[in-house]
């Protein structure tokens, strides 16, 4: 059966709100696997640690599988041994998101993150012969790759995700252009990212929005929605579909994905379900229509 | 002290020539298709074209780097190795890669060419570096352009490779190979594509008040009063405006080009083997004045005189120009 899961946040939210949307997502999601831990700023890490082993622990109860997350950019000190200390743990459920990682990892058992630019069968078979068992697709792989990609995985006894819901990461970066926009930078930062839980917007001079800032990251403006898609890339072998968490009600964002793949909603239904769900944000399937990412290709004209 | 080798752009065979006379110690280009990161229309070599052009190279004892430094698509993978199976072939001093894949079948299937990692690998830290280099025997890798000269010295101590570094030319503000803004946009993508910001998306539209608004896929990237000079749309480049910045502003960078001349005494200390000029899209009369005027720097550098770093200054003359964050880290 499709796993549904929950990506790790990308935004710098409070503990409190952590909490509280963990605690949400363990009683009511229907998600079956969680990403934890902290992968655009190494500076955000210790806001969040004290909490993890709480927050893994509710989650577990659950029935919850949880997988924990390393950084996407490793640089400094403090996220080379982020990353090493990361690698070294024992639970074979981490995804690696740096090269760094995988050097640190080794022939131990762990997860491809959306990170690595796992793009082709070649490189998902290097990747499954250093004992990758999961790899997470980029977002912005087109169908037909996406296709060839999750068969060759699938033949080498490998999981496939690939995200379905929420903004795209479209870049990092070595600066902080969050602290940019507030004429701070990177180490005098003072979390100003704290502020945007949804990402900071970005407008073109004539006032049409196009991207999101958040920290070192950029974002699409739409949020990826690969709802009327769900049940292709079932059928090309994709086996995890992964949410992406935004300031929309998550819970009700998964159950109707929950319930589309099921079969309990249909595809009208649960596309008006969820265009309620996302307020203002614009939809988009682009990526994976060959298009533009940020279009939203209508279902009559999806092959 | 390193060599410091000076590694210059070759677009096009007319480009690939003029920078060998002008003193390149190596060139590097690529095929006419999405193996390589500069895809532009008009760029690049046929087969032939690369053959005559590495018997040029060669007879002047210069070599030629391959670039093959995209991520093929899925399914499409037999392009990047029939590219690589040609320049071996051929005679390619090195290939340039990114995509493991890619990298792999090179040091399985040509194991004695050597094998750089580009900077679309993102390879910013010791550790990724030897992967890189233990796993597929990298023998070079070209460094982000993220790191400060401290930063760049440890790694070296800690790495089995060379290291190149970019010292000149268009300025990157992303992390190379990570980057999918293009694709965003317009639907063609860094990565698979080898596309950037692509001028056959790009249009310039004139209003009433004469302003002039430059636009990528129909998304105005700045807007210009009558009294600047519009610039190229690059998406990273762009004015925008955010809730704290209504007036408009560079959310990520000033158009501005990278200009490490001060720092090339620094950089070849710190145990830099070769420094990359960027711009395979460039002129051949900018590739001529560029690699001379470089040439003659590191030449004076290696042999202990004081280099004339104003003519390289010159070069950027009347463009804004930074020093990245080769400089410090308040860059970030």
């Amino acid at each position: 059966m499709t796993r549904l899961t929950l990506g790790p946040i990308a935004y710098h939210w409070s503990a409190e709100r952590r909490r509280d949307f963990y605690a949400r997502i363990a009683d009511e999601a229907p998600v079956d696997e969680v990403y934890l831990g902290e992968v655009i700023c190494s500076k955000r890490a210790p806001f969040q640690e004290a909490d993890l082993p709480e927050i893994i622990d509710r989650l577990e109860r659950a029935g919850k599988k949880v997988i924990l997350s390393s950084l996407a950019e490793v640089m400094l000190k403090r996220e080379r041994k982020a990353t090493e200390d990361l690698a070294a743990m024992e639970t074979p459920e981490i995804e690696i998101n740096n090269a760094a990682g995988l050097f640190a990892r080794g022939q131990r058992p762990h997860r491809i993150g959306p990170f690595m630019n796992a793009y082709n069968e070649a490189t998902i078979a290097w990747m499954a012969g250093q004992s990758a068992t999961h790899i997470c697709l980029p977002a912005e792989m087109p169908a037909p790759a996406i296709a060839v990609a999750a068969r060759a995985a699938r033949d080498l006894g490998l999981g496939v995700e690939v995200q379905v819901f929420g903004r795209a990461s479209l870049a990092v970066s070595a600066r902080c252009y969050h602290a940019r926009a507030h004429g701070r930078t990177k180490d005098n930062c003072q979390f100003v990212c704290e502020a945007d839980p949804d990402g900071m917007p970005l407008r073109t001079r004539d006032d049409r929005p196009i991207l999101r800032v958040n920290g070192i990251q950029t974002q699409s403006e739409s949020y990826v929605d690969l709802l009327p898609e769900t049940a292709r890339l079932v059928a090309d072998g994709v086996t995890h579909l992964r949410l992406m968490p935004q300031a929309a009600d998550m819970v009700a964002v998964a159950r109707v994905f929950r319930d589309r793949l099921d079969g309990k909603a249909s595809a009208d239904d649960a596309d008006a379900r969820l265009a309620g769900l996302v307020g203002q944000v614009g939809l988009s399937n682009g990526f994976y229509h060959g298009a533009a990412g940020y279009r939203r290709i209508a279902a009559a004209t999806a092959v | 002290m390193s060599l410091a080798e000076l590694i210059c752009p070759a677009g096009t065979p007319a480009a690939l020539r003029t920078a060998v006379d002008a003193g390149a110690d190596a060139v590097y280009c690529g095929f006419q298709d999405a193996t390589n990161a500069r895809n532009f229309p008009g760029l690049n070599f046929t087969p032939d074209e690369l053959r005559d052009a590495v018997a040029f190279a060669h007879a002047k004892g210069t070599k030629v780097l391959l670039a093959l430094n995209t991520y093929p698509p899925a399914g499409k993978v037999d392009l990047w190795r029939q590219a690589a199976d040609t320049g071996a072939r051929i005679g390619v001093d090195a290939f340039i890669v990114a995509d493991m894949g890619v990298a792999d079948y090179i040091a399985r299937s040509h194991p004695g060419i050597r094998l750089h990692l580009s900077v679309q690998a993102a390879a910013s830290s010791p550790e990724a570096i030897r992967y890189y280099c233990e796993n597929f025997g990298v023998k070079r890798v070209v460094l982000p352009r993220i790191l400060t000269i401290p930063e760049i010295r440890q790694i070296r101590t800690e790495i089995p490779c060379e290291i190149e570094t970019f010292i000149f030319g268009n300025h990157g503000l992303m992390v190379e190979g990570r980057c999918s803004l293009t694709n965003y946009l317009t639907g063609q993508s860094t990565n698979m594509d080898g596309v950037c910001s692509p001028a056959s998306d790009v249009e310039y539209a004139r209003h009433a008040d004469g302003s002039m608004s430059s636009q990528l896929a129909g998304f105005t990237i700045d807007r210009f009063s009558p009294e600047e000079k519009a610039g190229y749309p690059t998406i990273c480049k762009g004015r925008y405006t955010a809730p704290h910045r209504p007036e408009g502003y560079y959310a990520f960078e000033e158009p501005v080009s990278l200009n490490l001349s001060r720092l090339l005494p620094e950089l070849i200390e710190a145990g830099v083997h070769a420094f990359k000029i960027e711009g395979r899209q460039r002129s051949k009369s900018y590739v001529r004045g560029v690699v001379r005027a470089f040439r003659a720097a590191v030449d004076d550098i290696r042999a202990g005189r004081q280099a004339n770093i104003a003519d390289l200054i010159a070069l950027t003359e009347g463009q804004k120009q930074t020093q990245g964050a080769f400089e410090t880290k308040k860059w970030r």
